[in-house]
């Protein structure tokens, strides 16, 4: 009897003892993360953001003015009291346009990250498991031909042959994206494929989706991590380029590309229409390359 | 005979272990790909491609016309057959935007995008270097954070928001450069190569140069201004990180002057990294440069691009983007011939 | 007295703390003499060596101490006195030669630099092909085969041992007085780790050099050295000459180094202590080796013991001798 509960206590600790170990990871990252004053910056940032694009209908002074909204006495008013960032051509407030802009940006990323990291993580995974395979070969080459184009010229080139809005900008964005989420995960798994301690769970018999997601991701996880948090801003301005080139969102959705786009048309006398929205996408490029820079940092060091 | 076949045969497997030419070949492959590519996706996708271009109000004879001219009526890998016949005949199909074929258009629009992007090269590289070198060279210093702030700003502001702010503030605030355009009212160059800043000094017209020049300024500076940011970044943190490596204290340690430390020992090893870097910056500034032709009405492919891509114009689309794959891929080439000049190395590895 | 260093204290100051490296570490070499430092690896043997030629990374201070050399203290040295015992005085052999070696210029192009700088400060502006005499012959002296091949090379086209071979042959470009290696041999294959070895014996002696040796390999250090210094965590443990510290160590420290080598006449490392050398961020205020040490005491623990000289030519750092 002694022994017998001598073991389960022995067991209960040792799971404590690696449950313990995680928190301490995390706590130890948080730490370092917190270190960095330009990352903390960055998230709070962000959060603040998230906040107004959430809450939009609450924080914006005048909701109503988001979509379609005429009130041409008020038309072309520049930066005041009641119109911190001034008037539109329709008498819209724009920093309330602006406030619903964010809502956009941030299910552009949203959106397009979720389609695009698991694509791109899983095939890389999978071409670099199955190297000298002609599963890695289609996979990889196929990548080849997405990045052998400049970016932003696929991307356009894909929203211009659909129908243009959000969707379809989104689409376009994911259809060019997940190729460079192969690369990186695949140039990892290559490297990683042939250590020690995969071939021991190859030889004990573990499957392969177990290598994949329990062995290998979770090595690959930080460097991942760090490009998605690195990418969001791309994301932004990939977005903003195609709307504001008119393939993307079509006014009078409240998209910053899209109003930066439509208020281009009235400068330089309205100086301050285009420059609000300009703003927001620098602010929101700006938080998440802050953010990038920590979090880089933070998993540099593990 | 035979020995002479086992020379020529030896020949060309030298020829195609050569790490370029494998390269070239690798590329061509990827362009018949990207054309592949952009055709599938044009086709597969839901609507009707002619439909689009002609848009709603076109009669449904015409539409059935266009149809029959782009072959829609047939399956997609005889479409693509035909398309690859006319690209080999040299033509590119016709384009619904100036009802030419669009190989004309091509060489009509490319000079001016080809200007641009030179020009936009000449200020990254002048700007990036030196403001890497001053930043590196006195870390936190006064200017040394100043670079870095701008690094920030330049990384965050897009091209497209640099060119709406520069255009605003130098063109029609300060009124010091020109808005729009390649040359002023008034002043023409006779077309020889098509780049107006060399045909101007050609035919000997100063004052054509100058007035070509000022135009250029606004459009490369943002175009430029990212790229500047982020490979002077990478260069100071370079610069920073080799500065401390044995091999720079070793030359310390045998008196050698630090400006030859550092300008010589130290600055090539930085610069490895840089110049990698210009692949992804080379990327980004022909992309950018669709929306930069577009704000300053620069008469290039990227706006000609652009106005096809808006009117669904699908010959010209394809046609535009495999010159620019061919442009981005003949970039990466020199940039890979200059990392290895820079890098023995990558060199012998080659 | 050739060198005399006192009271040196290097500490390395990072963005969030500062790494207290040496400890007021004392040394002194005399002219023609070959001195041995031994210790772990992170002991802060090559930091010495490194302020020595004032070479620190550019977080590194020298916030106390002095360094005399021929009788003018390196720290306080304006930049041509400098440079002139940097060219043409003291040479130093960088641990791995890989590293020392900037990997994008050929050999010729970094020691026809060193050649040239060094004849300079001579008065003479050398032509190329006088660079070029002087650079064979520096190679043949260091016996590399082939000295052209090795000019026309990058670092990375010759092996390990020619590596070395051609650090040596810069550090005695500059050695006129005094040569400092650090670890010369730890980065080579067993079989030419002896060649080295015999290599620099041979040069040192041939020319008259006094010498800074430094390495935990206790068997080289036996054999090449006059007198050996014992660096532990940035503090000098121990102090005697070569015979007397091996036969007769004193430190705590010391005992347990020389007794953890297998067999003194091998190239063996130092190990099997028990613990590790102290975080720098935070350092022991007492003896650093206290934390370790099998004998210690209450006062170990609160105040760093002072020089105590044991017999004429031993010092030790220890309270167990006071």
């Amino acid at each position: 009897m002694k022994t017998l509960s001598g073991a389960t206590v022995s067991e209960v600790k040792f799971s404590e003892l690696e449950k313990k170990v995680k928190r301490e990871n995390w706590r130890r990252i948080w730490f370092r993360f917190k270190k960095s004053k330009l990352s903390v910056i960055g998230l709070s940032m962000i959060l603040i953001l998230l906040f107004m694009a959430v809450f939009a209908e609450y924080v914006a002074p005048y909701p109503s003015h988001a979509g379609l909204y005429i009130a041409f006495k008020n038309a072309y008013k520049p930066p005041s009291i009641e119109h911190i960032l001034g008037t539109d051509m329709y008498g819209r407030d724009v920093f309330s346009r602006i406030i619903f802009g964010f809502r956009y940006a941030f299910m552009m990323i949203g959106l397009v990250l979720s389609i695009v990291v698991p694509t791109g993580v899983i095939l890389g995974l999978i071409a670099g498991y199955y190297r000298g395979t002609f599963i890695e070969t289609v996979i990889v080459r196929l990548s080849d031909i997405f990045i052998s184009l400049p970016p932003l010229v696929l991307a356009l080139s894909i929203a211009s042959i659909l129908e243009p809005n959000i969707f379809n900008s989104m689409l376009a964005v994911s259809l060019m994206w997940w190729p460079w989420y192969v690369k990186l995960t695949y140039s990892m798994t290559v490297s990683l494929r042939n250590e020690p301690f995969i071939l021991a769970a190859e030889s004990q018999g573990a499957s392969t989706l177990h290598i994949l997601f329990r062995e290998l991701l979770p090595i690959e996880l930080g460097t991942i991590l760090t490009k998605v948090t690195l990418d969001a801003g791309w994301v932004i301005l990939i977005g903003a380029a195609i709307s504001f080139v008119g393939l993307g969102a079509q006014p009078p959705t409240p998209d910053l590309g899209t109003m930066v786009s439509e208020y281009s048309k009235y400068l330089p006398e309205y100086w301050w229409m285009s420059l609000g929205p300009a703003a927001g996408i620098v602010l929101i490029i700006l938080a998440f390359n802050l953010l990038g820079d920590g979090v880089r940092d933070v998993f540099a060091g593990e | 005979m035979t020995a002479e076949n086992v020379t020529t045969s030896t020949r060309l497997q030298n020829i195609l272990s050569n790490y370029y030419v494998r390269k070239i070949l690798l590329s061509i492959v990827t362009l018949f790909g990207i054309s592949i590519l952009i055709f599938t996706i044009a086709r597969v996708l839901p609507g009707d491609p002619a439909r689009l271009a002609l848009g709603p109000r076109a009669p449904e004879d015409v539409v059935e016309q266009y149809r029959k001219l782009l072959r829609l009526d047939q399956p997609i890998y005889i479409q693509y057959f035909y398309w690859l016949l006319d690209v080999f005949n040299g033509r590119f199909g016709l384009s619904l935007v100036t009802f030419r074929d669009v190989l004309t258009d091509i060489v009509e629009f490319l000079p001016a995008t080809v200007e641009l992007i030179i020009f936009t090269l000449i200020i990254d590289v002048i700007g990036a270097f030196s403001l890497g070198v001053i930043s590196g060279r006195k870390p936190n210093s006064m200017i040394d954070n100043a670079v870095r702030i701008f690094a920030y700003a330049g990384i965050a502001i897009p091209s497209f928001v640099w060119a709406i702010i520069l255009q605003l503030v130098l063109a029609n605030w300060l009124d010091i450069l020109p808005a729009y355009g390649r040359l002023s009212l008034g002043i023409e160059v006779n077309r020889i190569t098509g780049l107006i800043t060399v045909d101007s000094l050609l035919s000997g017209n100063l004052v054509a140069f100058a007035d070509a020049i000022t135009h250029l300024i606004i459009p490369s500076l943002s175009l430029a201004i990212g790229c500047i940011a982020q490979e002077a970044r990478i260069l100071r943190a370079n610069l920073i990180e080799n500065i401390n490596k044995d091999y720079i204290l070793n030359m310390y340690a045998h008196g050698i002057p630090s400006s030859i430390i550092f300008f010589k020992y130290a600055l090539k090893p930085s610069m490895i990294p840089t110049v990698t870097i210009m692949t992804l910056d080379m990327a980004s500034m022909l992309g950018n440069a669709f929306l930069v032709e577009l704000i300053f009405n620069w008469p290039g492919l990227s706006r000609y691009g652009i106005t096809a891509m808006l009117r669904k114009d699908l010959n010209a689309i394809v046609g535009v983007v495999l010159v620019i794959g061919l442009a981005y891929t003949i970039a990466s080439i020199i940039i890979d011939l200059l990392v290895s000049y820079l890098d023995p190395r990558v060199r012998y590895k080659r | 007295m050739l060198l005399e260093i006192n009271d040196l204290h290097v500490y390395y100051k990072s963005y969030w703390y500062i790494l207290k490296v040496l400890n007021g570490v004392w040394l002194r070499v005399d002219k023609g003499e070959r001195v041995g430092i031994i210790g772990e690896s992170g002991s802060g043997k090559t930091t010495l060596l490194k302020s020595i030629l004032k070479i620190l990374p550019q977080n590194g201070i020298i916030p106390r101490g002095e360094i005399r050399y021929d009788g003018k203290n390196i720290l306080k040295l304006g930049d041509n006195e400098l440079t002139k015992i940097r060219r043409k005085e003291i040479g130093i052999i960088f641990q791995d030669p890989m590293a020392a070696l900037n990997p994008v210029f050929t050999i010729k192009e970094q020691l026809y630099d060193i050649i040239k700088h060094k004849m300079m400060i001579e008065g003479h502006n050398p032509s190329s092909k006088e660079l070029h005499e002087q650079a064979v012959k520096i190679l043949n002296d260091v016996r590399l085969p082939d000295p052209e091949r090795v000019l026309k090379s990058y670092p990375f086209q010759l092996s390990g041992g020619m590596r070395q071979r051609v650090m040596i042959a810069m550090a005695l470009i500059s050695a006129e007085k005094l040569l400092l290696a650090d670890e010369p041999t730890t980065n080579l294959d067993v079989t030419i780790q002896d060649q080295i070895l015999k290599l620099i014996h041979k040069l040192v002696t041939e020319k008259n050099l006094s010498t800074i040796l430094v390495s935990h390999a206790l068997g080289m250090v036996y054999q090449m050295t006059d007198r050996v210094f014992v660096l532990y965590a940035g503090d000098i443990m121990e102090e005697a000459g070569t015979n007397e510290l091996f036969n007769h160590p004193k430190h705590p420290y010391t005992q347990l180094l020389i007794s953890s080598t297998p067999r003194l006449s091998s190239v063996g490392v130092g190990e099997g202590i028990k613990g590790k050398i102290p975080d720098y961020r935070n350092p022991p205020p007492g003896c650093r080796f206290a934390p370790r040490c099998p004998y210690v005491m209450d006062k170990c623990i609160n105040m760093k013991p002072g020089k105590i000289q044991v017999n004429r030519d031993h010092v030790v750092s220890c309270y167990l001798y006071d």
